[in-house]
């Protein structure tokens, strides 16, 4: 057994036999405490929200509040910065990859290096955020090193200036999350079979024809299940970091305003529920396109087929 | 593999990268727990250095705020919602692997899909609800809500790892008269105490850490979390660097420490939605 997504290595004959019994209510006793919990959480949630964004004040108005947001520049603005840290998936894979390669390679100290490369992964986020933001103050620590590292040049206003302030929010994102892409990657690769490695060698294969011809085709699935997890996050679970950094005001000026915090602030700071409610029907259809290809990479690989 | 390695020469470039790497990834940890013990003055003279003359003054100007009743806040919504979370989806997960039913895969689906439902969707029906409850800063709504989030995931974990039980333990279970109780108590729970341990750990991770539905959901002072309270803390004491850092040090040191002593199984149970057979 291999291990991966890939359906073939579902193993039908290992799974334990099931009682069968058509109709049975038994299953259904185990499974309702959890059913009654994610009905009153995600079922009623998710069914008051829609009613919500076609009402104002308890009065029905149709798609009116849509209308709205979407006249709302803010709004706007909030969605293109999501798509804005979207480029930086496709950077975070690519990362991640490469330094999962460097560890495969590594055989003294990979556990050591990758306990050390997983780490910010587990830290919290406003306590990432405060520190970073300590570090990137305009004559902060980082500014101060690398002034005397003579590129003052590169010594930008991390998050004062507009230009930039969302792609260091994109670098501290990627920070953090770039050692789940290393360890991913790095346990499918440590399943690949060593034989594969050796024949390539015997065939005179380098560095980068070996990982080029080998190592990418058998990760693709994990790389997949990676781009979308971070698309997933960079759409709707940013909050925190812009929270923080910002002081929740999405700055300077409106830079860093992600549609989370469009819907918070419009929700529990403007007393607007119903435009936030709207906000949020856009987030959560936006997030169900990729929730449909997640769930597609899952199923392939849960093994309870029935 | 060594001498492969070997082959594509640069191990040296290599570890150089992997050093610098791993420095990236240390040094904000770094910069939190050195800054902690040095002066507002230390700090901004030499922000990466060692504190060579540590204190503790930020430690106490920390522990002397409300700091305290949020780290407490924290134990008990973190524990309560962990704890009932693992029994439940345990118990739904067992309901999965042990039986085939109409309508069980699509079920599954549904429940794998609500692991990514980012929750600020979530966020403006729960409020109304637990406001008209009169439920907002108590720790059930708080708990409640955890539990519905962290439950997705759990329930996926759980369910792949019961299906992994090997078939003939349960048939001699069953033919010696058991019930699926027993089976399940007996012998299920027995042999699952790494995966449990494991989802309870990256469940404690998520509920420490979480900031938004506690941001909003616990207003009154008393009843806030340790992440909000930092979070409010960073703009209060902003010009106060060595309390900021020293109150992150605390509120993040009980998870590197859980998190150092079972790295192994930890970074399993993070990947385990997505790799398996390992």
């Amino acid at each position: 057994m291999t291990g991966g997504v890939a359906p073939s290595t579902l193993a039908p004959g290992r799974i334990a036999v099931r009682r069968s019994s058509p109709g049975s209510w038994q299953p259904w006793l185990w499974i309702a405490p959890a059913i009654a919990v994610l009905l009153a959480i995600f079922g009623y949630s998710i069914v008051a929200l829609f009613g919500e964004s076609l009402t104002f004040q308890g009065d029905w108005v149709g798609l009116e509040n849509f209308g709205l947001i979407f006249s709302d520049p803010l709004f706007t603005t909030g969605l293109l910065h999501n798509g804005l840290l979207l480029l930086a998936v496709p950077v975070l894979a690519a990362f991640a990859t490469f330094f999962a390669v460097l560890l495969f390679e590594t055989k003294r100290g990979l556990g050591f290096y990758r306990a050390v490369v997983f780490m910010p992964y587990v830290l919290a986020v406003p306590v990432v955020a405060v520190v970073f933001g300590q570090l990137l103050q305009r004559n902060g620590p980082i500014n101060e090193a690398l002034r005397s590292a003579g590129l003052s040049a590169i010594a930008l206003d991390w998050l004062g200036d507009p230009n930039v302030a969302l792609w260091t929010m994109a670098g501290v994102i990627m920070w953090k999350e770039v050692g789940f892409g290393v360890v991913l990657i790095l346990a499918r690769m440590l399943t690949v079979s060593t034989e594969m490695y050796e024949a390539a060698k015997l065939d005179g294969a380098g560095f980068w024809r070996t990982h080029w011809s080998i190592t990418l085709p058998e990760i693709r699935p994990i790389l997949g299940f990676y781009v979308v997890t971070e698309a997933i996050t960079m759409v709707s679970w940013v909050f925190n970091y812009v929270y923080v950094l910002t002081n929740g005001q999405g700055g300077p000026g409106n830079a860093t305003v992600v549609s989370e915090l469009y819907i918070y602030r419009n929700a529990f700071q403007y007393q607007q529920p119903e435009l936030a409610a709207a906000a949020a029907v856009i987030l959560f259809l936006g997030t169900m396109l990729f929730v449909i290809v997640f769930v597609r990479m899952q199923r392939r690989s849960l093994r309870v087929s029935s | 593999m060594i001498p492969l390695a070997r082959r594509y020469g640069g191990p040296t470039v290599r570890y150089v990268l992997l050093s610098v790497f791993a420095l990236v990834a240390l040094l904000p940890t770094y910069v939190m727990f050195t800054g902690a013990f040095k002066s507002q003055d230390q700090f901004i003279r030499s922000p990466f250095g060692l504190p060579l003359e540590p204190s503790l003054d930020g430690f106490v100007r920390v522990w002397s705020a409300q700091f305290p009743v949020w780290f407490m806040n924290s134990v008990v919504v973190t524990g309560a919602s962990v704890i009932l979370t693992v029994a439940v989806a345990a118990l739904a997960a067992w309901g999965f692997a042990n039986w085939s039913f109409r309508g069980k895969s699509g079920l599954l689906a549904v429940i794998i899909s609500l692991m990514v439902i980012p929750p600020v969707v979530l966020l403006i029906p729960l409020f109304q609800v637990g406001a008209q409850l009169g439920w907002i800063s108590t720790y059930r709504l708080l708990i409640l809500i955890y539990i519905g989030l962290m439950l997705p995931f759990s329930i996926f974990m759980l369910t792949n790892f019961f299906s992994t039980v090997p078939g003939s333990i349960l048939e001699a279970a069953r033919v010696d008269g058991a019930s699926s109780w027993t089976t399940f108590t007996r012998i299920v729970l027995p042999l699952s105490k790494a995966p449990l341990a494991t989802l309870a750990i990256v469940n404690v991770l998520w509920a420490w850490n979480e900031l938004l539905l506690a941001l909003v959901l616990m207003q009154s002072d008393d009843k806030k979390t340790l992440m909000i309270g930092l979070t409010g803390f960073q703009s209060r004491y902003s010009l106060d660097i060595p309390t900021v850092m020293a109150g992150m040090s605390i509120a993040t040191l009980p998870l590197l420490v859980v998190y150092l002593i079972g790295q192994r199984s930890f970074i399993q149970g993070l990947t385990a939605g997505s790799i398996k057979g390992e």
